[in-house]
């Protein structure tokens, strides 16, 4: 489905979607550190009307040895990792789970509570904490400095603006929000080329990021049929059919293994808008 | 497995209806005046292909038909990544801010000022670039930042500004002098994942934002998207610097180098020794001598072309002690080349650049480039002492006229030989130049010494007679090898004759001589006019 409407209209898309559903939506949970409190606007979730999706990133065969980062132009955040010393963090497996896929509703949603509560991100010994986050359009994202030294975060996506903040020193916390969904939006570290980290913008709650363990629990979701996306940075996009009664707990897996490395990674698409006309083309780099 | 793309806008589409309902709210809000708007998209769009398509292309992607020789790339008006702001980071640029870009082109890069096109078209040319982007279509008109007043320059808050520097950590890019040398620097991308530099800082007028003080702070507190230099506003909202240490650090920015590009001077003054020539390029020795400014541009007769070259300028100083003479030549390069830490660098402008015409590059096994060439720079004379103002071709001289080349490479060192052209070097068996080059802090400072007259190569310089000199330079982590360098024109090096009393009194006879003779013409016009 290619939207061919100007992005103002798109922009008030969103508002007449949301008085139209009145609010259907309810207090939300994402996977990442935004779980806060319901935005004011939103009705009180009826439980009775919705359900639970939970699985697993299953992570078959070999497992691919991740490159050691020389870290050696900033001592004190070498010194934070023990004697293996700093690993890249593309490929995350512990028994058989695959950690920072980012699982979201892609079909199927038709109404969402807004954003509440702010989502976060930190920079701890050189890397960022977490390495994959997943937040709703509009929502804050607070970004703070653990490191005392210079990082910049410089996020590139592009269906939304981005920025590039310096925070050269500990302490220091930048408020970002991304206005449109976008899936995922990169965002590095100039001065540490090594920092990579990915940010999924959703326009509703019903999205995670698995855990060390492979597991992820989207809580809250209204009962209904759903398409559901996984984005892993190394292995691409894969969906899965998913139906979420009310009370009940869904299922849905996804299964990856090491050949599947190099696949395509979907990053925002580039959006341009044909002259003289109210389209917009989707270019694709396939 | 099916990659499913992520959709804009439909997640929250709560169907067609409300689609057409929104368009229809859309077409009602659409406030600027439909008709003068597509007018001025018309009159845009003829100075556009005009004159900006051949590098931005036709569709505004920065993708024109010169694009891929240039670094940085032209700018991508689809993505409205303007670097040079009054906004904040990630907003768009005022109109007045995409004005300033083209009124003044971006200095360091391939974009020029426009001073032929008028306000109407720039105002035209300016509704044309935005509609290229689906983000000027939303939301209000940016709002520039609040950019507080400047609390006043001078030595104090020169030195504060310098402690500012090093809190914010500048040189983690930029270098501890500014030269863009600093650690991150080989590491450095722009949005699309091509190299590039960290402002040479010292140099500030190849500055792209302007060289004023209130531009070093618009800039510092914007950021310049697309590129990783980021906005500090965070870092000073959160109290790590004042907005006066802000300021201050924009005046010692500005105070890091000459403001304008230092006067063009056609003639290098080579004075004499007092008290024997400097023994090698040490500062103390050349303090007082003055330095001759030269401006370098790309090599781009002839193929593979250098649109992106790194030394875009180079200072001369000269002595001379009546027997032989010495010169020291300085310019920045933040490579000390071939140094490994700038090996990936080389590689992704070699891989980023069209180098069509260059020589094949030589791979190892393992892809890697065999060679990784050194810096260079070389000093080229006519061979035999012009008659009239006939000098040899300016790349290296011809087969007819061949040049006198003194060069010096950072793994060969010092050297002579005959060119005949950019594609014919031949060293000279005879090599009465000597000297060293130190490289600091992004900065290359090359000492030459040579006797003034020689018998065996011909050439020779006679005290008060002007001889042509010019200047070719190569940074090797920039793949700068062969035709790939920076080059000058002509100039006049000059050796001065020894103070003698002759030397002041004939140019003092002279002037009376001349104002004696004007005298006479005038007061005969004046009695012709009479007589007539």
């Amino acid at each position: 489905m290619r939207s061919h409407f100007w992005n103002r209209s798109a922009a008030l898309l969103g508002v007449v979607a949301m008085a139209a559903c009145g609010g259907g939506g309810g207090s939300s949970e994402g996977a990442a550190d935004d779980a806060g409190e319901a935005a004011p606007a939103a009705a009180a979730v009826d439980p009775a009307s919705v359900g639970t999706i939970s699985g697993m990133a299953n992570f078959g065969g070999m497992v691919p040895t991740m490159e050691a980062i020389d870290m050696s132009a900033e001592a004190d955040c070498a010194a934070g990792y023990g004697a293996d010393g700093p690993m890249a963090q593309n490929v995350l497996v512990s028994d058989g789970g695959l950690a920072n896929v980012f699982v979201y509703l892609s079909e199927g949603v038709s109404g969402a509570p807004a954003a509440s509560g702010a989502a976060a991100l930190d920079q701890v010994n050189c890397r960022y904490t977490p390495h994959v986050l997943g937040v709703q359009s509009g929502q804050d994202i607070e970004i703070s400095n653990s490191d005392n030294l210079l990082h910049n975060i410089n996020a590139t996506p592009t269906e939304n603006r981005g920025f590039n903040i310096s925070q050269p020193r500990a302490g220091i916390t930048s408020t970002q929000r991304f206005q449109v969904a976008e899936v995922m939006v990169p965002v590095r570290c100039d001065v540490h080329g090594w920092m990579q980290a990915y940010i999924g913008v959703v326009d509703h709650p019903y999205f995670a990021v698995t855990g060390p363990d492979g597991s992820y629990s989207i809580a809250n979701v209204p009962a209904g049929d759903y398409t559901m996306t996984a984005w892993h940075e190394e292995f691409g996009t894969m969906t899965a059919s998913v139906t979420v009664t009310a009370g009940g707990t869904a299922a849905a897996s996804f299964d990856y293994n090491g050949e599947m490395a190099g696949a395509d990674v979907p990053m925002g698409d580039a959006l341009v808008l044909e002259h003289g006309t109210n389209r917009i083309r989707v270019e694709r780099t396939q | 497995m099916m990659a499913l793309r992520r959709r804009a806008f439909g997640l929250v589409a709560p169907g067609g209806l409300a689609i057409l309902a929104v368009l229809a709210i859309a077409a009602v809000s659409a406030a600027p005046p439909l008709a003068a708007q597509e007018d001025a998209v018309a009159a845009g769009k003829v100075v556009y292909d005009r004159w900006c398509a051949e590098c931005h292309g036709e569709t505004g992607q920065g993708d024109g038909s010169a694009a891929a020789s240039m670094l940085p790339r032209p700018r991508d008006f689809t993505q409205a990544l303007y670097q040079i702001r009054t906004t904040g980071s990630g907003q768009l640029p005022t109109d007045a801010d995409i004005r300033f870009a083209i009124e003044n082109g971006l200095p360091g890069t391939t974009m020029p000022g426009w001073p032929n096109l008028s306000d109407g078209e720039i105002d035209d040319l300016i509704v044309y670039l935005k509609s290229f982007s689906r983000f000027f279509a939303q939301g209000p008109a940016p709002e520039p930042l609040d950019f507080g007043s400047d609390p006043g320059g001078g030595p104090a808050a020169i030195e504060a500004g310098a402690a500012a520097y090093l809190t914010m950590l500048c040189e983690e890019c930029h270098g501890l002098s500014g030269r863009g040398d600093g650690t991150s620097a080989p590491t450095l991308e722009d949005w699309r994942g091509l190299p590039i530099r960290a402002a040479d800082l010292t140099e500030a007028w190849v500055l792209n934002g302007g060289s004023s003080v209130e531009d070093m702070h618009t800039r510092m507190l914007t950021g310049l998207d697309g590129t990783p230099m980021p906005s500090a506003i965070d870092a000073m909202n959160s109290g790590v610097v004042s907005p006066d240490e802000v300021w201050q650090l924009a005046h010692y920015l500005a105070s890091m180098g000459p403001r304008e590009m230092p006067p063009l001077r056609e003639v290098i003054r080579v004075g004499r020794a007092e008290g024997g020539l400097p023994a090698d390029g040490g500062e103390e020795a050349w303090a007082g001598v003055e330095a001759f400014y030269f401006p370098m541009s790309g090599q781009v007769v002839q193929l593979p072309r250098n649109f992106a070259p790194t030394v875009d300028g180079l200072w001369v100083q000269g002595l001379h002690d009546g027997t032989d003479m010495a010169l020291r030549v300085q310019w920045n390069d933040p490579s000390n080349s071939p140094d490994s830490n700038w090996d990936e660098w080389q590689d992704k402008i070699t891989a980023a650049l069209d180098l069509d015409g260059a020589e094949p590059i030589a791979l190892d096994s393992a892809g890697a480039p065999t060679v990784r060439p050194p810096d260079a720079v070389l000093l080229q004379f006519p061979f035999e002492p012009p008659e009239g103002t006939d000098r040899p071709y300016f790349l290296m001289g011809d087969a007819r006229e061949p040049v006198y080349l003194w060069t010096w490479d950072s793994e060969a060192g010092v050297g002579a030989g005959r060119g005949r052209g950019l594609d014919s070097v031949e060293p000279l068996a005879e090599d009465p130049v000597t000297g060293e080059a130190t490289w600091e802090e992004g900065r290359w400072t090359l000492y030459l010494r040579r006797p003034i007259e020689i018998e065996s190569d011909g050439l020779d310089f006679a005290e008060g007679t002007p001889m042509p000199i010019a200047f070719q330079a190569w940074d090797g982590s920039s793949a700068e090898v062969g035709k790939r360098s920076s080059v000058s024109t002509w100039y006049y090096i000059l050796l001065e004759p020894p103070a003698s009393s002759t030397v002041v009194v004939t140019p003092l006879l002279a002037m009376l001589l001349t104002g004696a003779f004007g005298l006479v013409l005038v007061r005969r016009a004046q009695d012709r006019r009479r007589d007539g």
